[in-house]
């Protein structure tokens, strides 16, 4: 898709259900590389295998905006699996993003 | 040259304005809403707010050349579309032409995790996307204090919107934002004001005696002169429709051709030519009077001229009226199915009388008819405070003079008989009408009677007086009434004060007669004794002659006598002779 700013990361997962998400930014901004960045380490961390990111850079394509009913800058959109859940921001929050995507993180005891 | 130079520029900076095209609103902001700025529009729910924001695009695409985008927050698309199709807006179509662009802007709080700094940008990038797509120059954002509702931080939304009318502005496009007040002092839930400095529109609904009336004030405009009023307003069929009242100019055209009232003798006591057009009539009178039938002989004799009349009928159905009519040989059904009457009959309390008023508009405004009844005004306007119904009858009253509609009103009057002042109970509407006619019963001698005479009619010579108005199967009469010395009679009782002088005028002429007849006797006999006493006379003198007579041959025997004697005697007495003659 043109649309992405990076080439789409999918790792081979196989026939898992992996996590589709969808970051939208608005140019290069601070707040946009920061989100990038972030986003890239916790998926890594918690969802390594199991997810792939396309990211939507608005100023380029105004017109996808709509769609996901996208208004703050920058948004993750899980796409998949369903329900489509949104955290807004620069998820520079791991926790409240693992929880915005509905993650059970890495490392943390059953209980 | 400074000043000199600050003067022209605040000349050349006179605060362009973007119409509207909303009936009677541009008149009250003295040309429409500040161009390149946003206005904020608050009330309450369901009070007009987004029907006026989608008639402020709608009208700016398709009147004056301004694409707009429509960027809701409550409604979606489709639900807006089926809404503002009912005042005659085919948004889908404005869409497909570009005209306008639509954009649902729905967030759902449960979907939303926020984790550290953001802003608003996506908005920012929909709204200038849906901006550059038509080339807009209008913006309605409704209500984008859903906002507040859907994003966790307020602080960065608060900063976010400000930014947002900020951006409007530079970008020069004339925005509506709408704000929801709810009850609280604040203009808007969320303190929208704020941000919003150059324009304030505050809607409202009000429920006065189980009516609801909308009204309209503009709060603010900065830099320009405003009408400050509470105006009603009405979502009709056609769009909104503000009433400014105030702002009307008394500069219809007057008309010198006048037309029948449909009944002779009413037309004769207006000089003989009836009504003027684009005149009004006002028709007043306690109940029973025949007021319904005026109107309706009114709205006949206007059919019969081939003219197209409107109808308002307040008190009974369509088929009613057609009936009742009948029984005074006024039939309107043939002109009901020629096209040329069309009767429209609703309850008063169905609407607020602005949207009488508006809903008149509409359907006069459609069928265009030369005459227009009302029957009756006080119905339609009487339930409510009188404040209001003067300035609603006056723009009633003022547009269809401007329309050169022939109107007229009836009204009925509280005061049941003819010992209350009629005029009293009216609502000052006769002030409004060029023809005034009054309807009163009276009640002589066990019965009540119908009396009509022209209050007023401006602009021609008309009766003094009061005729008797009779409602028969045979039609509308008006028949002069007895006018005694010291009183007016009606009814059976000017019958019978006609039949006693019939009586007394019969009378009168056997007297007459019987005064002649005797005369003539008189002058018989008085002749009769002429001719006797005459006979006596005749006789008398014959008398005398034979005395005469008898005499002059007696002395002429005495004197041939004494004459022979004397002869006999031998002497000469000539001169005795002549003597004796003489005696």
């Amino acid at each position: 898709m043109s649309a992405t700013v990076s080439a789409t990361l999918r790792q081979a997962a196989g026939a898992i259900p992996g996590f589709q998400l969808r970051l939208y930014i608005a140019g290069q901004t601070a707040k946009s590389v920061a989100a990038f960045a972030n986003l890239q380490r916790i998926c890594e961390t918690h969802l390594a295998g199991r997810y792939s990111i396309e990211v939507v850079n608005l100023t380029k394509t105004p017109q996808l905006a709509a769609g996901d009913q996208i208004l703050a800058i920058p948004t993750l959109v899980r796409r998949l699996p369903e329900p489509i859940r949104k955290v807004i921001g620069d998820l520079s929050n791991e926790e409240r993003v693992l929880v915005g995507l509905d993650v059970k993180p890495v490392g943390s005891r059953v209980s | 040259m400074t000043t000199q130079q600050k003067k022209t520029d605040e000349k050349s900076n006179v605060l362009s304005k973007a119409p509207t095209g909303i009936v009677g609103l541009d008149e009250i902001t003295a040309g429409g809403l500040p161009a390149g700025r946003p206005t904020l529009i608050s009330g309450s729910a369901g009070c007009g707010k987004t029907m006026l924001a989608v008639e402020f695009l709608v009208r700016g695409a398709t009147q004056f050349g301004e694409p707009g985008v429509f960027m809701m927050f409550e409604e979606n698309a489709a639900e807006l579309t089926a809404n503002v199709r009912s005042l005659g807006f085919d948004l889908e179509d404005l869409v497909a032409r570009k005209k306008i662009a639509l954009d649902h802007v729905h967030i759902e709080r449960s979907e939303i995790e926020e984790t550290g700094e953001h802003d608003l940008e996506g908005l920012f990038i929909r709204l200038g996307h849906a901006i550059d797509s038509i080339g807009a120059k209008r913006v309605v954002l409704d209500t984008v204090e859903a906002l507040f509702a859907g994003l966790p931080n307020q602080a960065i939304l608060r900063s976010e919107l400000r930014r947002l009318f900020r951006w409007l502005k530079d970008r020069g496009m004339t925005a509506i934002i709408t704000g929801e007040q709810d009850g609280g002092n604040a203009l808007t839930r969320h303190g929208l004001e704020e941000y919003v400095a150059d324009c304030v529109i505050v809607l409202d609904q009000r429920v006065q005696e189980q009516i609801a009336t909308r009204r309209l004030r503009v709060l603010k405009y900065r830099g320009t002169a405003h009408g400050m009023n509470e105006y009603p307003f009405l979502i009709g069929a056609h769009g909104l429709s503000v009433l400014p009242v105030t702002s009307l100019q008394l500069d219809h055209q007057a008309s010198t051709q006048r037309f029948s009232t449909g009944i002779a003798r009413l037309d004769e006591m207006l000089s003989g030519q009836g009504v003027f057009r684009g005149s009004s009539v006002l028709v007043s009178g306690a109940p029973g009077t025949g007021k319904s039938s005026i109107a309706a002989k009114f709205i006949e004799a206007a059919c019969q001229r081939g003219e197209r009349a409107l109808y308002f009928a307040y008190e009974e159905s369509k088929a009613q009226i057609v009936r009742n009519m009948r029984s005074i040989d006024i039939d309107l059904e043939p002109w009901i199915e020629k096209g040329l009457l069309e009767v429209h009959s609703s309850r008063p309390t169905l609407l607020g009388h602005e949207q009488h008023l508006v809903m008149m508009h509409d359907l006069v405004r459609a069928f265009s008819p030369t005459v227009v009844a009302v029957d009756p005004i006080s119905n339609l306007f009487m339930a409510q405070e009188d404040a209001d119904v003067k300035p609603t009858l006056m723009r009633l009253i003022d547009w269809l003079k401007k329309e050169q509609i022939t109107a007229i009103l009836t009204s009925l009057t509280s005061g049941g008989d003819a010992t209350s002042e009629p005029e009293d109970s009216q609502v000052g509407v006769s002030s409004l009408m060029d023809t005034w006619l009054l309807l009163r019963n009276t009640e002589i001698a066990g019965e009540r009677n119908r009396t009509i005479f022209v209050r007023k009619s401006r602009g021609m010579p008309h009766s003094n007086q009061v005729r008797e108005f009779i409602l028969s199967d045979t039609g509308i009469d008006l028949v002069d009434v007895y006018r005694g010395s010291d009183r007016v009679l009606t009814g059976s009782a000017r019958m019978a004060q006609e039949a006693h002088e019939r009586a007394a005028a019969t009378l009168h002429g056997q007297d007459h007669q019987r005064k002649l007849r005797r005369l003539a006797g008189k002058r018989k006999a008085i002749e009769a004794q002429i001719a006797a006493l005459r006979a006596e006379l005749e006789s008398d003198i014959a008398e005398v002659d034979f005395t005469v007579a008898e005499q002059t041959l007696q002395d002429k025997i005495t004197h041939q006598d004494v004459n022979a004697i004397f002869q006999r005697r031998g002497g000469v007495a000539k001169g005795n002779g002549r003597t004796l003659e003489k005696q």
